[in-house]
């Protein structure tokens, strides 16, 4: 019964490398069903107003449509405050792009047509859609993120930033970038009687089933949702989208099953995406470097419906020792699409800037950009004043320059030429929060021998399922083809979401607990299992209260090598290493893929990404994946990645931190870092496309 | 409702006839019709590549090309490429370099592998192999294999296991 090897750790591959290979994993629209109708949703092609007319005369004129919804005649849900899933219920236009109806046909084809032929009119308003620094509108939000303060002061910012020896005060831009999963959010709903199923696309099918309970005012019970298998989600799906509730509606309306899966152009309008920020960024520092004063002020925009702020100044909270510090979020109301989660939300576009920053203050210093991190190391959190459960962050930049070697290179700034290129390098810190969710989850065994542990976790590629079969054969202590793991339904106990990089922390944990007291009920019965097996449930919200207070992060460092073309303006980026402190890292294949993925995206950000706001048409210019860039396989070079082993015992029994978006934190730093050093060109706005880099690249030359 | 045509075409070895609406695609034709969900979409606009296939053997996107087009051709998609027991190589590779991670993007990945290593075998040359590399097979080098297989695109950001994957099969 005792496994040698240990299996927390092992790398082990993915269960279900199979399915996905062979093409028989099931996503949200591959479920065979019987009379199957399609539905495709209509746009709104105003920014703000209300809808006066509707004729879906056209549209229905095909015995192939079997109908056209709208806030006329959709069937009712419950109120809510969520703006991704109040549909087709009011006539009110809040952005360009709002669903304002909804065509369900026999075929797609017909769908399609339909949803082209229904005619909308319209009564508009005069729009407001672009963020500016000084908007009007901009206010402090009451919180920002999960319950953390708008705006955090400790000690005299002002008079200890006028009086510094070495001040830095500049100004970093992030455009508005979208998720873009590959499976773009789909939907499959079928009706039985007052019971519903849906095949969807989410990071949370415990939270969907509690949504779509409350939108149709069903008992949860009633309400199961599948999720299998998630073709990337990154935030995007992280609660109930459009494309769910418009299903529901179909089914519901033409007895049918409804597939339903957005047009890719549909998403940067509907699913979320990270909203634009404008970030000042003020440090003063001794001439030695060590900070003394350190401001992070943000501004940013959400919708008119709902609230959601991208709190970008939080990680300044946590990285360097500053005794007066200002951070602040301040957001503004614009009629604009609802911005959500996107991979390492608030962390993402603020270590952009703050670890911009800080090669800047370092440059002003004379001081190599890693020894100015090392000189301002915490001892406690700088914010809370807690103790970090673990921090190594110093040890994950020394290793990283080591292998990258770093203090091999040419500090001088643009000075490295190979060829006509233009080299530099660069480098950033990462830093993502350890967070844990209330969850709960089952372990079986049956008479057989055999295990079974069933969480409604959601593996959305990060290996959860995996990673929850090594958790439980090791706190079993049986061999990991004996254990099969369920997840992916709403139906198995309630978990939380794919999101924070908690799923592993959140989902482990009650895995953990209930195979460690399956294993003891088990040697206290001899492994005399009962012919109904025996089952062991567990949550860990007491666990979770009786936590210690301590600080819990991962951190890591990021190395990036560039080469610009100072004919082309063209950046590529030659090599990426990463070295992270993420805890204890339970299975270093899919682990590396997770870094790897998250640094990828990261390069994306820095060089590919980002689309504008129309001012005229209130829409985001670059709706689709030949406009709005995301890296191809061309664009991405070898990535390097390592990691600290760390020891925490202050975070969970496997003692791991997540990892799913610490990869994309600070990635664009180290890149825009590695093409000021190549060029001497600090662009603060990303992207940096070659059309502002060759600009400012003529003048820097003097080839102006 | 839409004109309709029959279609009669070989997909996986196996004859598939149809009377279709003219305006399916292929993509919709496998997925809709011959209820082959390995094939993916992730845009409709040949933008992606996840709905790769070989068509005669030769990689395309099927959102691209309409069904009705398609009469008497030969398709094989991701389900065609292994007989149900032994993987492909290419599907094996990327197992062992864990070369996925949504897995979305992965049958087209797959499938457009196998095109691009056919095509380098035929000495097709792609925009970074010189200009005056000799005639016959190319070799499939790191940049090659990046470069050919940028069709197709990953969100996850698998590509850096994706050329070890394809690499290994090429050799
Ligand atoms: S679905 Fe055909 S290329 Fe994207
Ligand atoms: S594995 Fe998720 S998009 Fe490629």
């Amino acid at each position: 019964m005792t496994t040698t090897k240990p299996l927390l750790g092992a790398p082990t591959a993915r269960l279900e490398a199979r399915e996905k290979v062979t093409g028989t994993a099931r996503y949200a629209t591959d479920y065979p069903t019987d009379r199957t109708a399609y539905a495709w949703p209509v746009p709104a092609t105003v920014v703000r107003g209300e809808i006066t007319a509707i004729d879906a005369t056209a549209a229905l004129a095909d015995p192939a449509v079997l109908a056209v919804l709208s806030h006329q005649n959709a069937p009712r849900l419950r109120e809510t405050d969520d703006p991704f899933v109040t549909v087709l219920q009011s006539p009110r236009i809040n952005h360009r792009g709002q669903y304002v109806a909804l065509a369900v046909a026999t075929s797609l084809e017909a769908a399609r047509a339909a949803a082209e032929a229904i005619r909308v009119t319209y009564r508009c308003e005069p729009h407001d859609v672009v963020l500016t620094p000084d908007h009007p509108g901009l206010y402090k939000p009451d919180e920002v993120g999960v319950g953390m303060p708008a705006d955090r002061e400790h000690g005299d910012f002002d008079t200890t930033y006028a009086n510094a020896r070495v001040r830095i005060d500049v100004v970093y831009e992030t455009p508005a970038l979208h998720n873009h999963p590959m499976e773009p959010h789909s939907a499959t709903a079928l009706w039985d009687g007052d019971e519903l199923t849906v095949y969807d696309s989410n990071q949370d099918s415990s939270g969907v089933q509690q949504a779509l309970a409350r939108l149709f005012g069903l008992a949860a019970d009633k309400v199961h949702v599948v999720n299998e298998h998630v073709g990337g989600g990154f935030g995007s799906k992280g609660s109930a989208r459009a494309p769910v509730v418009l299903a529901a509606m179909a089914a519901r309306t033409v007895r049918r099953p409804v597939k339903l899966a957005l047009p890719r152009n549909q998403l940067a309008a509907t699913i979320g995406y990270r909203a634009p920020t404008i970030q000042r960024i003020r440090v003063g520092a001794d001439a030695e470097g060590h900070i003394h004063a350190l401001a992070h002020e943000l501004v940013t925009q959400t919708a008119t419906v709902g609230e959601f702020v991208e709190f970008a100044a939080v990680p300044t909270r946590t990285m360097y020792h500053a005794p007066h510090s200002r951070t602040t979020h301040r957001v503004t109301r614009l009629d604009v699409p609802a911005p959500s989660w996107m991979r390492a939300p608030g962390e993402c576009p603020g270590m952009f800037a703050l670890e911009s920053a800080m090669d800047e203050l370092a440059l002003a210093c004379g001081l190599d950009p890693v020894e100015l991190r090392l000189r301002n190391e915490p001892t406690v959190e700088p914010d809370t004043g807690l103790p970090y459960s673990s921090r190594h962050l110093v040890e994950c930049l020394r290793e990283g320059a080591r292998r990258f070697g770093w203090h091999d290179r040419d500090a001088r700034i643009a000075t490295s030429r190979e060829g006509r290129f233009l080299i530099g390098s660069g480098v950033a810190a990462s830093t993502y929060p350890a967070f844990v969710m209330p969850s709960h989850a089952e372990a079986h065994a049956a008479a057989d021998g055999g295990y079974e542990v069933r969480v409604s976790a959601s593996d959305i590629g990060t290996g959860a399922r995996t990673v929850l079969a090594q958790i439980a054969a090791e706190a079993l202590g049986v061999p990991l083809d004996s254990v099969r793991v369920r997840v992916g339904s709403s139906d198995l106990p309630p978990a939380s979401v794919a999101g924070g990089s908690s799923g592993t922390a959140s989902w482990g944990w009650p895995v953990h607990k209930a195979c460690t007291e399956l294993r003891r009920r088990l040697a206290e019965c001899g492994h005399a299992v009962p012919e109904q097996g025996i089952t062991v449930a567990a949550d860990i919200a007491e666990e979770l209260d009786d936590r210690e207070d301590f600080a819990r992060h991962a951190f890591g460092a990021q190395f990036a090598e560039v080469q610009v073309d100072p004919v082309t303006g063209e950046t590529r980026v030659r090599r990426l290493l990463g070295v992270f402190a993420a805890g204890r890292i339970l299975n270093p294949r899919t682990a590396r893929s997770q870094f790897i993925g998250g640094m990828t995206m990261g390069l994306g950000m820095a060089l590919l990404e980002g689309s504008t706001m129309d001012r005229e048409f209130g829409d985001y210019a670059e709706r689709d994946l030949a406009s709005y860039h995301v890296p191809a396989c061309a664009d991405v070079p070898e990535i390097d990645v390592h990691w600290i082993d760390e020891e925490d015992p202050h975070l969970n029994p496997m003692g791991s931190k997540g990892i799913g978006e610490i990869g994309i934190v600070g990635t664009a730093a180290a890149i825009a870092n590695a093409v000021h050093h190549a060029t001497g060109v600090r662009l603060r706005a990303l992207p940096i496309h070659p059309d502002a880099l060759l600009t400012r690249l003529a003048d820097q030359l003097g080839l102006a | 409702m839409g004109a309709m045509t029959a279609v009669t075409l070989n997909v996986n070895g196996e004859r598939f006839s149809r009377e279709l609406d003219n305006r399916t695609t292929l993509l919709d034709l496998l997925r809709e019709h011959a209820h082959l969900s390995g094939v993916k979409k992730g845009c409709d606009h040949g933008q992606c590549g996840a709905c790769t296939v070989l068509l005669d053997g030769r990689r395309v996107n099927s959102c691209l090309l309409l069904a009705v087009a398609m009469d008497g051709t030969e398709i094989t998609t991701i389900e065609g490429l292994s007989d149900g027991t032994t993987l492909h190589p290419l599907q094996r590779a990327f197992v062992d370099h864990d070369a996925f991670q949504c897995g979305f993007c992965t049958p087209g990945q797959i499938c457009s592998a196998v095109g691009a290593i056919a095509e380098a075998r035929a000495g097709w040359p792609s925009a970074v192999t010189a200009h005056d590399a000799p005639p016959g097979p190319v070799e499939l080098t790191v940049p090659e294999v990046r470069e050919r297989m940028s069709g197709n695109l990953c969100r996850c950001g698998a590509y850096v296991n994706i050329v070890s994957a394809v690499r290994e099969v090429a050799r």
